[in-house]
C-alpha cells in the first residue's frame, strides 16, 4: 500500500445505502479514483479493513440506535476530515418522520416482538453528535457533485457546491415553471439545488430530496400553496416530512401549521 | 482475525462480513464435530417503513418507498403502483406496463453488474474487493463498470436519475421519454450485449464449490414472458395462485436475532427460495434466444441447485435484461397520457414484482380518500433468510474439515449466493464461527 495515499473511509448508519452505491456508480471514475486514494475501509466495496485514522470520512445514514451514538462518536475521532453524504445523515432522512410519532406504536406496527428491536425514539443528523466538515445533500446525493467534494477536500480546498435552490437551477435550465404554468405545487423555491431541477424538467413539483436551500422562505411558499394553489393544509404537512423531515427550515413550518391549522 | 484458543477448541471471528447490502452478523456454533447453530443475525437499525406509512396519500408509496433500497428502488417503486393500482381498479396501457418492464430491464442489469463484480467475483477470485482485481485484471473490472454503466443510463433515460428515479408514478410516468433518447441508447445496449455473455463465459469457468439444496423454489409466473413487473406466485412444488393470496401462503415470523421478519411456505417445513435460481427453474423456457444459448454454453442444467452458481444465473439475466430492453426499446409507443388518472377508494390492494434478489411484495389499505392505513411489505430478503441459514448450516456440516479461514471465505461467499439485501430487509454481517 503506497502510504502517500490519502486514506478514504465510507461508514453507513442507518440509510438505503444509496449514497454509498452512487460511490459504485462511478463508473467513469471509480477505478481512477482507487488509483489516488487508498480505500481504506467501505464495507460495501471491500472486505479489507484498514485501521485508522482516516484523511476523508463520508457518512452515510442517520442515528437511530444507542450503539450508534457511539460508533459516530469513534468515526470522527478516526477521521481527519468527516463528510455527511445524503438526506438521512445531513436531516434524519425519511425515518426521522418517527420523531413526529410515536415510537412504540412505529414499533408495534412492524415487528410482533417489540422487545427485540434497539432502537431511539428519534433519527438524527450526524452534526447533532459530533462536528461535521461538510454537508452534502440530497436523496440521494448526486454523484457528480461527490465526487467535486471528495476531490476538492483531498486537495485541501472548499467545495464548489451552489447553495441556490432548485428554482434558480430550473430558471437556468430554461424550463417552463410547474407552478405558474400549470399550478403544479412545487418545492423548488426552498429547495436546495444538486440535483438539476430533474422534477420540474419531468413536469412534476419538486418534492424537496435535497432538502431546504439556504435562507429558504418556506412561510412565503406555504402561503402560496394554500391560498393560491389551494392545497390543504395535510398535505403541505406531508409534502414538508418527508425525506428531509428533520431539517429545521422544513420541520419548524411543519409544527407551525400543526399548531394554526389542526 | 482467527487465534488458537486452549484445550483444542477453536474460536474465530470476523468483525464484519462485507460486499453485502446492509449490516448484519452472522453467528455459527460447533460443538464436537457438529454443527449446533446458524443465526444470520440482521442488526440493520429499523426504519418503520410500514409504520411511517400510514397516514400518507396513496401516490406517496412511489418515492417513499424507494427509499428503502438504494440498489433496486424500482422493484420498490414498480410493486408499490401495482399495489395501490390494484387497490383502485385501475390496469394500465400496453405502453405503459411496456415502459415499466423497460425500467425495470435498467435496474435488473446495473444491480447484477454490481452484485457479479463489485460484491461476488472477487470471492471467486481470491480477492477482497474489485479495486484489488482491477490491479491485475483491470479490463475485467471495467467491463463490470460497463454493464452497470448501461443499466443506470437506461434508468436515467426512463426515470430521470438511475436512483430513487423521480419520472415514476401511479398509473405510469410523469413524462413519456422521447423515442429518439431510447434510441440513442442502442449502442450501448449493444455493447452491453457482449458484456453481458462476456460475463456469462467467465462466471461459468469459475470454480464452484459443491452444494445442493433443496429448498422449494418460488417466483413470479406469467406464460409468455420471463418474470420481471408481474405474474402469479407458483413454485417447483405446485404452488399456484394469485398474488392476492400472497399472505395466505406465505407467512412471516418475527426472530430475536434479527429486524428482518423471516418468511416462510404456510404448512411447510422446507425453507423457500427466491430469485435468480427460482425465476430460471420456473421460467426459463421464457429466456430469450442468446440468454437460453448462454445459458448452455455455461453448461447450466435446467433448474440449478447449486446456489454458488447463482452468480452464473445473474449473468444469463443481464443478458435477457439487455435483450429484453433492445425489444421494448424496438417497439417503443410513447404513452399517450403517460399516466392513468387512478382514483382514490377505499380497499386492499396487492402487487408483487421481480425485484433483483425476488419476488418484492406490496400490500395497502387504502381509506375512501386514498389515504393508507395500513402498509405491509415483504422484501425478498427476508423471504431467503431461512434458505441462507440452511445452506450455512448445510455447507459448514460437510467441510468442517477446512481450516477456520477457508471455511469463512465460503460461508461468507454463501451469504452472498442470495445477494442480501439487508437494508431491504429491514446492516454489515458480522461472522462469527465458534468451535467447540
Amino acid at each position: 500500500m503506497a502510504t502517500a495515499k490519502p486514506a478514504l473511509a465510507v461508514w453507513k448508519f442507518a440509510s438505503c445505502d444509496g449514497c454509498q452505491l452512487s460511490v459504485l456508480s462511478l463508473t467513469d471514475e471509480l477505478l481512477a479514483l482507487a488509483d489516488v486514494v487508498d480505500v481504506a475501509y467501505f464495507l460495501e466495496a471491500s472486505s479489507a479493513v484498514h485501521e485508522g485514522p482516516y484523511d476523508l470520512s463520508l457518512v452515510e445514514g442517520s442515528v437511530t440506535t444507542p450503539d450508534d451514538v457511539e460508533r459516530i462518536h469513534e468515526v470522527r475521532r478516526a477521521s481527519r476530515t468527516l463528510v455527511t453524504i445524503g438526506a438521512c445523515a445531513t436531516a434524519g432522512g425519511i425515518q426521522a418522520l418517527r420523531n413526529f410519532a410515536d415510537i412504540d406504536g412505529f414499533i408495534d406496527a412492524v415487528y410482533a416482538h417489540p422487545a427485540y428491536v434497539s432502537t431511539l425514539a428519534t433519527s438524527t443528523p450526524i452534526s447533532e453528535h459530533v462536528e461535521v466538515d461538510f454537508e452534502l445533500r440530497g436523496c440521494p446525493v448526486d454523484r457528480h457533485q461527490l465526487l467535486e467534494v471528495v476531490s476538492a477536500l483531498l486537495r485541501g480546498r472548499r467545495p464548489s457546491i451552489s447553495p441556490a435552490s432548485v428554482c434558480m437551477e430550473c430558471k437556468r435550465s430554461g424550463a417552463v415553471c410547474v407552478m405558474v404554468a400549470h399550478g403544479t405545487p412545487c418545492l423548488g423555491p426552498i429547495t436546495h439545488a444538486g440535483c438539476g431541477a430533474l422534477c420540474p424538467a419531468h413536469l412534476r413539483g419538486c418534492y424537496g430530496c435535497f432538502g431546504p436551500a439556504e435562507t429558504a422562505a418556506t412561510g412565503a411558499l406555504a402561503a402560496w400553496w394554500q391560498e393560491i394553489l389551494g392545497v390543504e393544509h395535510t398535505d403541505l404537512l406531508r409534502a414538508l416530512r418527508t425525506y428531509n423531515a428533520g431539517a429545521s427550515e422544513f420541520a419548524s413550518k411543519g409544527e407551525q401549521h400543526v399548531a394554526s391549522g389542526a | 482475525m482467527s487465534h488458537q484458543v486452549p484445550r483444542g477448541e477453536r474460536d474465530l471471528s470476523v468483525a464484519a462480513l462485507a460486499r453485502v447490502e446492509g449490516e448484519g452478523a452472522m453467528r455459527l456454533r460447533v460443538a464436537d464435530g457438529q454443527v449446533t447453530g446458524v443465526e444470520l443475525n440482521i442488526y440493520e437499525p429499523p426504519r418503520f417503513f410500514e409504520a411511517l406509512l400510514r397516514g400518507r396519500r396513496m401516490h406517496e408509496p412511489v418515492d417513499i418507498t424507494a427509499r428503502i433500497c438504494g440498489i433496486c428502488p424500482v422493484a420498490y417503486q414498480m410493486s408499490a403502483c401495482a399495489a395501490v393500482e390494484d387497490a383502485c381498479g385501475v390496469e394500465v396501457s400496453a405502453p405503459i406496463r411496456n415502459l415499466r418492464r423497460l425500467i425495470y430491464c435498467g435496474e435488473w442489469i446495473q444491480s447484477h453488474a454490481l452484485h457479479i463484480y463489485l460484491l461476488h467475483a472477487p470471492d471467486f477470485l481470491g480477492c477482497e474487493s474489485a479495486l484489488v482485481l482491477a490491479r491485475d485484471h483491470r479490463e475485467v473490472v471495467e467491463r463490470g463498470l460497463r454493464l452497470r454503466k448501461a443499466g443506470n443510463e437506461l434508468i436515467t433515460a426512463v426515470g430521470g436519475r438511475d436512483s430513487h428515479p423521480v419520472n415514476v408514478r401511479l398509473g405510469g410516468f410523469y413524462r413519456a421519454p422521447a423515442r429518439a433518447r431510447l434510441e440513442g441508447l442502442r449502442a450501448l445496449l449493444d455493447e452491453a450485449l457482449e458484456d453481458a455473455l462476456a460475463t456469462v463465459r467467465m462466471t461459468a469457468a469459475f470454480d464452484m464449490p459443491d452444494l445442493e439444496l433443496a429448498h422449494t423454489l418460488v417466483a413470479l409466473s406469467e406464460p409468455g414472458e420471463y418474470p420481471i413487473d408481474r405474474g402469479r406466485l407458483t413454485s417447483t412444488a405446485g404452488l399456484d395462485a394469485p398474488v392476492e393470496a400472497f399472505s395466505e401462503h406465505i407467512v412471516e415470523e418475527h426472530v430475536a436475532h434479527s429486524t428482518a421478519l423471516h418468511a416462510q411456505l404456510e404448512g411447510a417445513e422446507q425453507p423457500y427460495l427466491v430469485g435468480p435460481l427460482a425465476r430460471y427453474a420456473l421460467g426459463r423456457e421464457w429466456l430469450s434466444p442468446a440468454a437460453q444459448a448462454a445459458a448452455g454454453e455455461a453448461g447450466l442444467p435446467k433448474v440449478v441447485r447449486n446456489p454458488y452458481q447463482s452468480i452464473v444465473v445473474r449473468a444469463v439475466e443481464a443478458v435477457y435484461a439487455v435483450e429484453e430492453a433492445l425489444r421494448l426499446i424496438d417497439g417503443y409507443e410513447e404513452p399517450d397520457p403517460p399516466a392513468r388518472t387512478v382514483m382514490p377508494r377505499a380497499g386492499v390492494g396487492h402487487g408483487a414484482t421481480e425485484a433483483p434478489r425476488g419476488i418484492l411484495y406490496h400490500r395497502y389499505e387504502l381509506d375512501d380518500d386514498g389515504i393508507i392505513t395500513r402498509a405491509t411489505i415483504v422484501p425478498p430478503t427476508s423471504q431467503n433468510q431461512r434458505a441462507l441459514e440452511a445452506d450455512l448450516r448445510d455447507y459448514a456440516s460437510r467441510h468442517l474439515h477446512l481450516d477456520d479461514d477457508a471455511l469463512r471465505w465460503r460461508l461468507e461467499q454463501a451469504i452472498r449466493n442470495y445477494d442480501p439485501c439487508i437494508s431491504c430487509a429491514t446492516h454489515f454481517l458480522d461472522l462469527t464461527v465458534e468451535r467447540r
